[in-house]
């Protein structure tokens, strides 16, 4: 069932909580991953799978360079669902 | 097919005399060999723009040994597997097939597996395995089959790599990751079963991750124009985040797999030693393996880095050494690498 980006957004935040011990209020749609969130390519890779299996959805790694920041995955995540 | 009419009849006099079949293998002994000169991260930091800390964090890794530009693939397998001889307690006219896994011996031909048995005073049947990171872990299971078959009683595995050949100290992506190293093991007959059944498989569809950056006819072109771009050098490069992926979630099944095959849970085990590939891929893979916490893990790649084929038996010498893991203990292994390639078996420590 697709979600609404705010939901997604929620989810996703959760998911960076557990890999790196951010606070989810930090992990914003504006934020980059690498420039702001400070996540190397593997913890990013480890979000990766964890979104995928929460979200239902298939995030290829040739597509993870391009999730720049979380706003890019959200709406890969909010295309993917629909 | 069905055979065509000769209005022949076979004679039927003569039957094939085979050893005796279905016996049951074990490793017998293991040794390990670390080149003298250890290599901080520090050493290597200013070429690729990064710090100790960096490298640290991103795959656990503080120090490498490196060979000398002298010593090779041969000189390194040869002393591991004098220890494991030793510790096996057989001579070296008791091999009767040698296996060699490594993918830094500079020639396409002739293997360093005959060229090791040379040096041991031995004419066995040698002959190398291409399957990188996964070789030793193929070896094994081949061996143990050629035990249980009949076709050899003794065979020596050896996992060997001077990477240090074929690493672009200028790429911030591997510059750091890998080591040079062997280790090596005996299979032999045993009366119980120690050696389980092998998981294995490939994925060829991913060879791009883990390859070398060129092929050796590339280096055939410069010859007219000398050059020292070092573009041109084979060395190895790799997709970390997408190896990273297939590593944690696509090996840690397989593992699994090997545990089911053989009868035995993740409870039942005396030590966990994957291939030494990043720190983060070993405690991810544990994570996902729901490993108890009082099963050692390998971590020989802090000071030893990833040594590709020979991780799996270095780091099972040094947790027996070390007294971390106990002969005769079960041991889950796994292997995985270029190709991509895997392997996983439970074995009995030796």
């Amino acid at each position: 069932m697709a979600q609404s980006e705010q939901e997604i957004l929620a989810g996703l935040a959760e998911i960076v909580n557990e890999e790196t011990g951010l606070d989810t209020a930090s992990v914003e749609m504006d934020k980059s991953f690498t420039e702001d969130l400070d996540i190397d390519s593997l913890s990013m890779m480890t979000i990766v799978v964890n979104a995928e299996e929460k979200f239902g959805v298939r995030i290829p790694d040739d597509e993870v360079k391009n999730l720049k920041t979380v706003r890019d995955a959200v709406t890969f995540i909010a295309n993917a669902q629909s | 097919m069905t055979s065509p009419s000769t209005g022949r009849s076979p004679k039927g006099t003569g039957t094939i005399t085979v050893p005796p079949a279905a016996r049951h293998s074990r490793i017998v002994g293991v040794g390990g060999y670390r080149p003298k000169r250890v290599v901080p991260n520090s050493e290597l930091v200013d070429r690729i723009n990064s710090s100790d800390e960096w490298i640290r964090e991103r795959s656990g890794i503080t120090a490498r040994h490196v060979a000398e530009p002298d010593e090779s693939v041969v000189d390194m397998a040869e002393a591991a597997t004098r220890q494991a001889l030793d510790h096996a307690g057989i001579t070296a006219e008791q091999l009767d097939f040698i296996l060699v896994a490594t993918v830094t011996h500079p020639f396409q031909t002739p293997a360093a597996a005959p060229e090791l048995a040379a040096r041991l005073g031995s004419t066995a049947a040698a002959t190398d395995i291409s399957a990188a990171c996964a070789g030793y872990c193929y070896g094994v299971a081949m061996a143990s089959d050629m035990v249980r078959g009949g076709s050899a009683d003794h065979v020596l595995v050896v996992g060997v790599e001077k990477l240090s050949d074929f690493t672009d100290y200028d790429d911030r992506g591997t510059a750091f990751i890998f080591g040079d190293g062997a280790g090596a093991a005996v299979i032999g007959p045993s009366d119980t079963p120690g050696i389980g059944p092998t998981v294995w498989g490939s994925d060829g569809t991913q060879r791009d991750v883990i390859s070398q950056v060129q092929p050796w006819t590339e280096l055939r072109q410069p010859w007219s124009e000398p050059t020292n771009d070092p573009r041109l050098w084979p060395a190895i490069g790799m997709a970390g985040p997408s190896v990273f992926r297939w590593a944690v979630w696509g090996m840690a099944p397989i593992a699994q797999q090997a545990l089911d095959r053989a009868g035995v849970t993740a409870d039942d085990l005396d030590a966990f030693i994957p291939h030494q590939a990043n720190v983060r891929i070993i405690d991810a893979m544990a994570k996902q393996l729901k490993l108890p916490a009082d099963v050692p893990i390998a971590r020989d790649i802090t000071t030893t880095a990833n040594t590709s084929a020979a991780s799996v038996p270095l780091a099972t010498a040094r947790m027996l050494a070390d007294g971390e893991a106990p002969s005769g203990g079960l041991a889950l292994q796994i292997g995985f690498g270029a190709g991509l390639v895997y392997a996983a078996q439970v074995v009995v420590l030796p």
